[in-house]
């Protein structure tokens, strides 16, 4: 009887063998976080939960893919909507490398300028910002020079 | 300075600028020089323009190069849709360097990735006109003899104005006062006073501009533009608080020169061209002698 009463201890979303978690993501940010790493064209299997319950956030969102390892560099551009999330490496079913997302130097092409006046509004040109506030995560443009902050950031 | 482009006013160092006043003193002192025989160099203005475009091409006039290009976009290949990049790659391979100015911010930035000719913006859109901000600062070492140590008094509006922003950046690189005169609606931005900030230099800002003027040893005006407010009311109120005339030119220093970008509207009066302060025609005169010292220093010749 004692047993039932004690919280059963089961994953919502389920374990992979090997592949890579985020996790803590802002619930809010699931999904740029999924447009971020382009996961919606990829053939490996993905699980992904929102809205769960999180000691540390309240609220929190995973995403966890299957065979899938991202070079630090793809990852890091998830910190910009993502600053909390966790980047962990699962093999064999067990955690073997653990880290904080970081914001990168400079972030090019899935960022927006927020200048419509912009050359890379008008013509294809891919974007290029320098990182200026890794805290606020402001953007400053390559080429029209104005600065792009998070409140007003959209992503190509 | 050989075969780079010059896009903002960043990208170049004190020492950069003091090469340019400098090779430029030696154009003043003789504007034809036939050092750009055989050379091609070609102006592309997908706006119109008429100071900017007329000095860079009478520059390679007087030192003996071919102009060629167009004075605004509907008498080109932009008018049927052709791309910037396109049109670039094209312009390219009929000249030596490219000088443009585009109604879009960052085209000339983008200009110079494309190009393996150097660039020099010449205007894109709000950004940057970096031309300018060396005859400004060839005008202020040429009447002050210094660029040092020196009062500046910015007048009208500091917060669209792109000389203002590219002049006061330029500044901070010598060890300026800055003194701020515009409508509360018209501020420097932030982003500007940044650099000002770095530099732990000293700024003033003022409503009135009677109270900065007689601290001034260069007064730099600009245009205040009716479209910049977003009530016509305030517009109304502050139109004519930043107009110069004879009689506040009065309580200035002996030494103080007005410069102005140019076009002018009605923010000096006329009644101040003759007068020995007035400075802003000799000013336009001087892109001529900058720009060429521009074309020799990034051509090699």
């Amino acid at each position: 009887m004692e047993q039932e009463n004690k919280p059963r201890k089961e994953l919502v979303v389920s374990a992979i063998e090997n592949g890579t978690v985020i996790d803590h993501i802002p619930t809010q940010s699931v999904f740029q976080v999924i447009r971020i790493l382009n996961l919606d064209q990829i053939g490996q299997q993905i699980l992904f939960g929102t809205n769960l319950d999180s000691s540390k956030y309240g609220k929190k969102g995973i995403i966890k893919v299957s065979n899938k390892f991202f070079e630090p560099e793809d990852i890091n551009k998830i910190a910009l909507v993502a600053p909390t999330a966790t980047l962990i490496v699962i093999k064999n079913f067990s955690v073997v490398e653990k880290k904080k997302v970081e914001i990168p130097e400079t972030i090019e092409k899935f960022v927006k300028c927020v200048n419509p006046n912009c050359i890379t509004n008008i013509e294809y040109v891919p974007t290029k910002f320098k990182v200026i506030n890794k805290q606020d995560s402001k953007l400053k443009c390559h080429y029209c020079e104005k600065i792009t902050e998070k409140k007003n950031m959209a992503f190509k | 300075m050989k075969n780079r482009s010059l896009i903002s006013i960043d990208d170049f160092g004190k020492e950069d600028y003091i090469k340019v006043l400098d090779t430029a003193e030696t154009f003043e002192r003789n504007p034809v020089q036939k050092i750009l025989d055989g050379k091609v160099v070609a102006t592309l203005f997908f706006e119109p323009s008429t100071r900017t475009r007329l000095s860079f091409e009478s520059a390679v006039n007087y030192l003996g190069g071919k102009v060629i290009g167009f004075s605004d976009a509907s008498s080109s290949s932009v008018k049927k849709g052709e791309s910037l990049k396109d049109t670039i790659l094209t312009v390219n391979s009929y000249s030596d360097l490219i000088v443009m100015r585009h109604p879009r911010e960052g085209s000339a930035r983008y200009a110079s990735e494309v190009s393996s000719k150097p660039i020099i913006n010449a205007g894109d859109g709000a950004n940057q006109h970096p031309t300018q901000c060396l005859l400004d600062l060839y005008s202020i070492r040429k009447t002050q003899g210094k660029l040092d140590d020196l009062d500046i008094v910015f007048v009208g509006d500091l917060k669209y104005g792109r000389t203002v922003h590219s002049l006061v950046i330029a500044m901070t690189n010598f060890n300026c006062r800055f003194h701020l005169v515009s409508p509360l609606e018209l501020k420097l931005p932030s982003s500007v006073k940044m650099h000002i900030k770095e530099k732990k230099l000293e700024y003033y800002q003022y409503t009135d501009l009677s109270e900065a003027i007689p601290k001034a040893d260069i007064i730099y005006m600009t245009r205040i533009q009716r479209e910049r407010f977003s009530d016509p009311i305030e517009y109304e109120k502050v139109k004519n608080a930043y107009i110069l005339n004879k009689s506040l030119i009065n309580n200035s220093k002996s030494n103080m020169k007005i410069l102005h970008p140019l076009p002018r509207v009605n923010e000096i009066d006329e009644d101040v061209d003759p007068m020995p302060q007035a400075y802003y025609f000799q000013q336009a005169q001087n892109g001529l002698y900058v720009r060429q010292a521009l074309l020799k220093l990034i051509l090699g010749v």
